[in-house]
This record gives structure tokens, C-alpha cells and sequence, in this order.
């Protein structure tokens, strides 16, 4: 961390986005995190994601819990509506404000700990609702909050940084995800953002619950050489499955498609265009690419890029036939029917 | 690209913009923060050791730094560098007890200075704590030479020069006054072992239009400047033309309006854009309500019953030609009614008194051929320095001139090969003091330049030598002073440390870092975060990182030297530390023999 503020300068040769802001109006408060540790880069990501997307902070909710991880919405998008919410429950938070207003863009960041141990019953329900969302979960193997102890998502053989070893088998989130009904399913490495960036641009235009899970390097308790989740291993034992870009919709979309590229349409009118590295994988296929990133994990290999997406799946609003129109919008007399109209909800059922 | 040397000195120094555009090259970053901390008297001395006059410097300096300043490209404006340097200098208090000792036993060496302006001056504060006999030579009764003759006292006031130039003579300079040297074959006798020629450009430009002989009120910008300050010239009629829009012309117009000028009219050939005059001078001058005209050619002095009562112009339109060069059209004349013209329209050197017979080349321009490193002529022995050597530049760079002829002549009169110098040197040291302290002012101030503070429009004018400029207060210093960005504190980078987190790269305000694979020049340029297309500005480029093999990039164009990347570094990988350029003067060749190999 630093003791001074980040200086606004806009540099004379930095173009605002095409609503007229600068990065710079994506920023938020200067991060007390330790210094180097891989959630500032993945919040660095998510600024020049919402940027790019020419989306305005007031038009976007940033949820947390509790964690490292979780103080990490203060530091990007300065002007977005946001929710601190109980260890765990922040997926309840997201949900209840995304069924009361399904126009803002929800982004929750989450932990290891908070997501895979204290929270996995509530991600697990959020996934299965297809809240329409953005979750990250920046994922270190770590509390570091409490100085290192091995959280549920250390792989087995991984050493703490006093050297003993974790035996507990991990909860992979991917794999989780997938088989529970996750409609876009991506992992990530916070030392990488030229492929990070656009899965984040690409988890906020999906509707649905997009998952991301990113390897974010604690590098106070987590980046020493038996971890499987340092920067080093990290870069030696991932490989991208597959590459993924976002192409919002006013790009003239036959301009940038690579050669051989595959392309998913999603709902906003934008796509999502893949480079497959492996050209057995179908990122559309549910149990196939489960098959292949459990291949992948057993060879102790680290998969990255958009692994899983269904842009068809419905939402939380879809399933439950809730008012597309947020609550605020409403009319009295439409929110509130009245007595009477009670009344006869309750006589449906005498 | 290969990755960048940063041992060799002229890299960090390019760093440091003011410090890489001075001629002088004053280490401007430590001033301005040994001002901060009140020790005026080593703010003053440390300016000194390369720029000899910092009181007048501190006023009248053409300000190089300044537009190189990184400051007025992070913003609109630089920071007020020459203000500051007039800060120490009016708080420095009697700095004398702390000048080089002059040693009571001489060397048995005398070198002559001809002309005791800054050029010569700085010589002999040079060449005197070695032992030598300085005896400079001087046309005048007062020291100084344009110094005192053109700028004003109203920008310079005399207490200031008298001081300064004390300083050097109190050294033990033998001072001829009013002995002007006409044959210089006459020093060239052996009674000296060295001489130093710097005399300026003294004459001022003629203008030979019709009527130019008929009227005594035809004047030439320095040579009246000069009568004004020995006071031979005390009024001027109220209706003054002055032709030239120069620095010189600023002078003119502003020393005529307080001599009872009360209509002073400043006629320039081109538009505005194309003054030579530096932006401070014209703009106090306007404050002054002087008129400029602009698109004017001179086209004849009138004079009738030999009185001159003003002159015809020729009215200009410019058109650009294809290659963007100004083509003048004429589009009419105009009469401009005068009781006096002041010719401003530069100056050129004057060498009738070297005889051009014993050795010494002359170049086409008649001006004598002077090594560029060396300030020595093609006559072993005789140095020149000042507009003497490569016409009118200005004071800096006459100090820098007088340095680098000093080491030459040391040199010579020590029988060595006067091109082996010693070469720049640099210190790096690093400012850490704890986790997250440096030992400077590493937060970014986003206050604006302050102004200064003039004397009342109503007063100035009262007598000629009222001092315009007041000076900042010391609130307003204390706000400049932060606004200095600490150029020489380096962002130092060890490549073996980094692990490639990008936290140095998010953090940057100024979105100066890029860790990316390696490319030739101009591709790596346009693939930088904000690409980078000006070459003036370097870019730094690391070796090999140990992760992935890429390379870390820093545009130094606009890093405002916040220490954020180093605070953010895990690994210490960034580092701020200050470079220290070490400039080598005479002095210091004393004890630089023999040479060690390498």
C-alpha cells in the first residue's frame, strides 16, 4: 500500500471512451492492499473493462463480502452504487437488488475463502439462478487476511510458506460452476490481462451469472516455490484452452475476426469471438468441457480462457417471470395493488 | 531495441529536462529542494558552481530550463525555475567564507581576459583557486560588460551585479579599467601564457535606409542602452519608435517609456509567433502599454528642415508557400510620426583590433574559427568564450563557455592535450528512508505556477532604476517549490527482481509502464499503453525478465517521480534513487593527474 494519493493526471495523449470519460474516472480509492498482490491488477482489469465498454460507474453495482479480495470495490469505479455485505452472503445481496433493478450492471467480487468455504452454498444458488451477473472470484489458495492458512481451494502437495503441506483435496469453482448450471464459466490470471480484459468485458455483456475465476497471487503468504498458486507456477503450468474476445455490437464485427475463429452471439447484439488452442475443445459442449479441464487438472495443468458459455440459458428474471421493469420505475398503484388485490390473492388459495 | 545503459551518465541526465536544456547544465532538481528546506546558502552555492551569477541569473537568465520543463507538459506551465534561483540568491546571506580558497602562493602563471563580462569572469573564478594571475582588460570604467550596458537596472539592479562580480575580482583579479586592448598581437608577446578573448558582440545592427545620416536621433539599441547606463543618455522625446522585436527591443522600449517616452511604438516585420523577444519580456512590456506593430517593413527615415519627424513603413501580408515558410506581400505604406528611432534589430561581433596576420583563421563570416570543445582558435593558446566565440547566444551560456575555456587553459599551461578532459561522472543513490518514505517530497502538488508580483504600473516609472520585479513571497515560493516534479530522483529497475505482477503498471498516474515483448524502436513506441511517438523523449527498456522473457518499457515523458511504481513494487525490483551528475571544472583537474587507465 501506499500513503499517498494517486495523482489525477490526464495524460494529453489518452483518448476518453465514447461517453466522454477518461480511465481515470474508473478509479476509486487508493488500494491498502500489500503491495504487488495480484487483486489490484485484477481491479485494474475491471477499470479498463467498464472503460472500454463505455459504461458509466453510476450505472453499475459493485458487491463484496469479506476478505481481501472483498475491500477491493472501493479501488475501482469511484462513482458505482456498491454493497459490503456479510462473509459469504454476498450473493443473496446481489440477487435481492438484481430482482429489484435488472438494468444495472452487477459486479460481486469474491475470495477463495468467501466464495469456497463460508459462501459456497450461497455461489452455489446464485449459479443455479443465473442471476445476471459478473463474479470474480480472485482466487489465491490463501487467507491472507488471517496470515496464509490454506483456504478450500489449495490444491493437494501445495505448501504454506512455513513449508507444511495441504491434504484436503480443492473445490475447483470452474468444475462447480459447470456442473451446477453455470451459463458462462471463465478462468483467468491476474498476471495476464491482455487475456483477462476481455473474459471481464465479456462476463458483464453475457446475461446471466458469469463466472470468473482468477488466479491472483498472494504475495505476502502465496508466492513461494511450493505454491501452486504463485506468479511463477502459476505462468508455467497454465495454458489457454482457448482465447476469447468481446466485440460490442457498433464494431464492424467481419473487420476483427481471426481466421478460424468460432463466434457466440449474445444477447446485448455483441459477440463473443474464440481462437481455440486445442481444437478438440467446445466451449459450448457442458460435459465435454468438463471432461477436458479435468484431463487438464489432473496433469496438474492450469486451464485458462472462457471455458463454458450459454448465452440461451434464462436469467433470474426469465425463470421467475419477475418485472423486467426495475421497481423504481413502477408505478404506486402497479408495485402496490392494494387491499383489495391482497385480498384476492389470499381467497386463490382458500 | 537493446536494453537501455543507464550507467552512462547522459541517460538519467536526459532525464532531468532542465538540467539536460541549461547550457550550463545547474543541477536545478537539488536547488529548488535545498531551498525547501531553508538552507539558501547551499541552494546559492551548489547554483554557483555552474552558473557563477545566480542573483543576475536568477532575474534575467533566458530561461532554457524552462521550456524543457517536464512540468509544462504534465500541465500548461512550467515550473517557475528562475524565480526560485532568485529566491536563494536573495536569502543566501554573505556567502563568501564558503567560496574556493585562492592560494597565497601562486602558480607563476598569468592568463589575460579581454573584456570583464560574464565570459571572462567566470575564467577567472576558475583559474584563480589553482594559483593564477588573472588580468582581465576592460574597455570601460565599470565591470560588467553587457551585463551592465543592456539589461536595464530596472530588471537588474546594480547592488546585485556590483555583488556577484565583487565576488570574482575580491579573488584577486588585476583589473585594468578603461584599458581598451587594440592589438591583441601586442598580448600575444609571451607576457602571458594563456589569453582569453571575451568581448562580446558589441556592435550593434545598422539599418541603411534613406535618411539614416540626416538626424542625430537615430539611435542603435546597445549602444543607447549603454549610454543610458552610464547615465550620458538621461531623456528621449515622447514619440519612440523602436525597430526589432527581440529581447534588446524589450529593453529599449521599457528604458524609454521611464526616460519620457510616452508614445513608444514597437515595430516588428512579421506577426506575432514569430518574435524573437522570450514570452516574459514581451508580455511585461505589454503590460507596460507599449504598442506592437506588427507586419511592418522600415522603408525610410523622414526628415525635414533636419529635424526627424518619423518614418514610412511598408504594410506586410504573409502567405505560407508550400513547405510552410511565411512569404511576404506587400500591401500598402504607412507614415509613423517619431521624435526618436531605436534600432534593435540585432548585433554582431567586432574584430577589427585582431590583426590578421599572425595566425589566427578567420570563417567566411569573418569571425574566428574556435573549437567547439575546446574554445580554443587556430592560434595555440588564445581561447575564446561569450558571443566573442560563436556570436550572441547569452549569459548561461557564456558562464558555460568561460568553464570550459578555464579547463582548457589549465590544461594548456600544464603542457597537456587540452582535448583530454575529464568526462562526466555520476552518482545514484538510493532516497528509501523506510517502507513507504523517501527522503523527498515524493507527493504530486496540482497547484498552478504562481505569478509574480510587479511593483505598482503607477510607481515604476518614478525613476529608471525602480526593480519591476518584487520577487516571490515566501508563500508563493513554498507552492512553486512543490510544484518541481524531482526529475534526478530516477525510477531505478532491476530486472532479476521483478515478477511480473503489474502492480507498478496499474498504479502509474501517468500510464508511463508496459511490460511487453521486445520490438524494434518504433514498433515497441506504438505498443506501449499510451503509445509513445516523441523520440526526444527516451524510452527505457529493460533485459530480459526472468518469468516470461518480455521486457519492462518506461516512456519517461511524463513520470511525475511519485514513487508510486517503487511503493507498489513487492519485490523492490523499482527503485527511487537520485542521480547526482558530477561535472568536472578546473578545479577539479588538479587532482585528475596522471590519468588512470580506463
Amino acid at each position: 500500500m501506499s500513503f499517498i494519493k494517486k495523482p489525477r493526471i490526464i495524460h494529453p495523449e489518452s483518448r476518453p471512451n465514447s461517453i466522454g470519460l477518461s480511465i481515470n474516472d474508473y478509479e476509486g480509492a487508493m488500494s491498502t492492499l500489500c503491495a504487488g498482490c495480484g487483486h489490484d491488477s485484477v481491479s485494474a482489469g475491471i477499470m479498463q473493462a467498464f472503460f472500454e465498454l463505455d459504461i458509466a460507474p453510476h450505472n453499475v453495482a459493485k458487491l463484496s463480502g469479506i476478505g481481501c479480495s472483498s475491500k477491493t470495490p472501493t479501488y475501482f469505479l469511484r462513482g458505482a452504487h456498491g454493497f459490503n455485505s456479510v462473509h459469504g452472503r454476498m450473493p443473496s445481496i446481489a440477487t435481492g437488488a438484481n430482482a429489484a433493478n435488472g438494468e444495472l450492471h452487477y459486479i460481486g467480487v469474491s475470495g477463495d475463502g468467501d466464495s469456497l468455504s463460508i459462501g459456497l452454498g450461497q455461489l452455489c444458488h446464485a449459479i443455479r439462478r443465473n442471476v445476471n451477473m459478473l463474479y470474480v472470484i480472485e482466487n489465491n489458495g490463501v487467507y491472507g487476511l488471517t496470515k496464509g492458512q490454506f483456504s478450500a481451494s489449495a490444491d493437494v502437495g501445495s505448501t504454506a510458506k512455513r513449508g507444511e503441506a495441504n491434504h484436503l483435496r480443492p473445490i475447483d469453482p470452474i468444475l462447480t460452476a459447470i456442473d451446477i448450471g453455470g451459463s458462462f464459466v471463465a478462468r483467468g490470471f491476474s498476471g495476464d490481462k491482455d487475456n483477462l480484459v476481455p473474459l471481464i468485458k465479456a462476463g458483464i455483456m453475457h446475461r446471466g451469472f458469469a463466472l470468473i475465476d482468477v488466479i491472483s497471487p498472494c504475495v505476502t503468504f502465496n508466492d513461494h516455490e511450493g505454491s501452486t498458486k504463485s506468479y511463477l507456477h502459476t505462468r508455467q503450468a497454465s495454458h489457454a484452452a482457448i482465447y476469447a474476445d468481446y466485440i460490442p455490437v457498433r464494431d464492424e464485427i467481419t473487420a476483427v475476426l481471426d481466421k478460424g475463429a468460432n463466434v457466440v452471439p449474445l444477447h446485448d447484439g455483441g459477440q463473443v469471438q474464440f481462437r481455440q488452442v486445442d481444437d478438440k475443445y467446445d466451449p459450448t459442449d457442458r460435459s465435454k468441457a468438463a471432461g477436458y479441464i479435468r484431463e487438464c487438472q489432473e496433469r496438474s495443468e492450469i486451464v485458462t480462457g472462457l471455458l463454458y458459455i450459454d448465452d440461451d440459458a434464462p436469467d433470474l428474471h426469465m425463470l421467475s417471470d419477475t418485472s423486467e421493469t426495475p421497481l423504481r420505475d413502477l408505478e404506486f398503484k402497479t408495485l402496490n395493488p392494494g387491499a383489495k388485490a391482497l385480498e384476492e390473492i389470499q381467497n386463490a388459495w382458500s | 531495441m537493446n536494453p537501455t545503459d543507464t550507467s552512462d551518465p547522459s541517460y538519467y541526465h536526459r532525464v532531468v529536462d532542465c538540467q539536460w536544456a541549461c547550457p550550463a547544465h545547474t543541477d536545478v532538481p537539488e536547488y529548488i529542494r535545498l531551498i525547501a528546506q531553508g538552507r539558501y546558502r547551499d541552494s546559492y552555492l551548489l547554483n554557483r558552481l555552474s552558473n557563477v551569477f545566480p542573483g543576475v541569473l536568477g532575474r534575467v537568465c533566458d530561461r532554457p530550463c524552462e521550456p524543457a520543463c517536464r512540468r509544462g507538459r504534465v500541465e500548461e506551465k512550467p515550473v517557475a525555475i528562475c524565480r526560485l534561483k532568485r529566491v536563494a540568491a536573495d536569502l543566501a546571506g554573505d556567502i563568501r567564507p564558503y567560496l574556493p580558497v585562492v592560494p597565497k602562493q601562486k602558480n607563476g602563471k598569468r592568463i589575460a581576459c579581454i573584456g570583464a563580462g560574464c565570459a571572462s569572469l567566470t575564467v577567472a573564478n576558475d583559474l584563480l583557486p589553482l594559483g593564477y594571475e588573472v588580468v582581465i582588460f576592460e574597455q570601460f570604467d565599470k565591470t560588467g560588460g553587457l551585463m551592465r550596458t543592456n539589461i536595464p537596472a530596472f530588471r537588474l539592479p546594480e547592488t546585485v551585479l556590483n555583488d556577484e562580480i565583487d565576488m570574482i575580482l575580491e579573488m584577486g583579479v588585476d583589473l585594468r579599467l578603461g584599458q581598451r586592448v587594440d592589438s591583441i598581437k601586442a598580448l600575444l608577446d609571451g607576457s602571458f601564457d594563456a589569453v582569453f578573448v571575451g568581448t562580446g558582440a558589441p556592435r550593434g545592427k545598422d539599418l541603411n535606409l534613406p535618411g539614416r545620416n540626416e538626424s542625430e536621433r537615430i539611435h542603435i539599441g546597445i549602444e543607447w542602452l549603454e549610454s543610458v547606463a552610464f547615465k550620458h543618455t538621461q531623456d528621449i522625446g515622447s514619440n519612440v519608435l523602436i525597430i526589432g522585436v527581440g529581447n534588446t527591443a524589450m529593453d529599449c522600449c521599457r528604458t524609454s517609456k521611464r526616460l519620457g517616452g510616452s508614445n513608444v511604438k514597437v515595430i516588428a516585420r512579421k506577426p506575432r509567433g514569430y518574435f524573437k523577444a522570450s514570452p516574459w519580456e514581451l508580455e511585461d512590456a505589454e503590460e507596460e502599454q507599449i504598442e506592437i506593430v506588427v507586419n511592418h517593413s522600415p522603408k525610410e527615415f523622414v526628415v525635414e528642415n533636419e529635424r526627424l519627424i518619423g518614418m514610412t513603413f511598408d504594410q506586410l501580408n504573409y502567405d505560407e508557400d508550400a513547405s510552410g515558410n511565411l512569404v511576404s506581400r506587400v500591401i500598402g505604406e504607412k507614415f509613423l510620426p517619431c521624435d526618436d528611432v531605436i534600432l534593435a534589430i540585432g548585433q554582431e561581433n567586432s574584430f577589427e583590433w585582431i590583426e590578421r596576420d599572425i595566425g589566427i583563421e578567420f570563417d567566411r563570416w569573418d569571425v574566428p574559427i574556435i573549437d567547439r570543445q575546446t574554445y580554443q582558435s587556430t592560434y595555440e593558446g588564445l581561447f575564446f568564450g561569450g558571443d566573442a566565440a560563436f556570436g550572441p547566444e547569452n549569459i548561461i551560456w557564456a558562464v558555460e563557455h568561460g568553464h570550459q575555456a578555464a579547463i582548457s587553459i589549465h590544461n594548456y599551461c600544464e603542457g597537456r592535450d587540452i582535448k583530454d578532459r575529464l568526462p562526466v561522472g555520476m552518482n545514484l543513490a538510493s532516497t528509501k528512508m523506510s517502507i513507504h518514505e523517501w527522503s523527498f517530497s515524493n507527493d504530486f502538488d496540482p497547484s498552478q505556477r504562481r505569478e509574480m508580483r510587479h511593483v505598482d504600473l503607477q510607481k515604476r516609472f518614478d525613476e529608471l532604476n525602480i526593480e519591476v520585479e518584487m520577487g516571490f513571497s515566501s508563500d508563493q515560493a513554498a507552492v512553486e517549490i512543490e510544484r518541481c516534479l524531482n526529475c534526478d530522483i530516477q525510477t531505478v529497475f532491476s530486472e532479476k527482481l521483478c515478477i511480473e505482477c503489474d502492480a507498478c503498471i496499474d498504479v502509474c498516474p501517468v500510464q508511463c509502464l508496459t511490460i511487453t515483448s521486445n520490438k524494434e524502436e518504433d514498433a515497441l513506441r506504438a505498443s506501449l499503453t499510451i503509445p509513445a511517438y516523441d523520440k526526444e523523449q527516451l524510452l527505457f527498456v529493460s533485459s530480459d525478465l526472468p518469468q516470461t522473457g518480455r521486457v519492462m518499457v518506461k516512456d519517461e515523458n511524463l513520470c511525475v517521480h511519485c514513487s508510486l511504481c517503487a511503493e507498489r513494487c513487492p519485490t523492490g525490483a523499482w527503485d527511487m534513487r537520485k542521480s547526482t551528475l558530477l561535472i568536472p571544472y578546473a578545479l577539479d583537474e588538479k587532482d585528475a593527474w596522471p590519468r588512470k587507465a580506463g
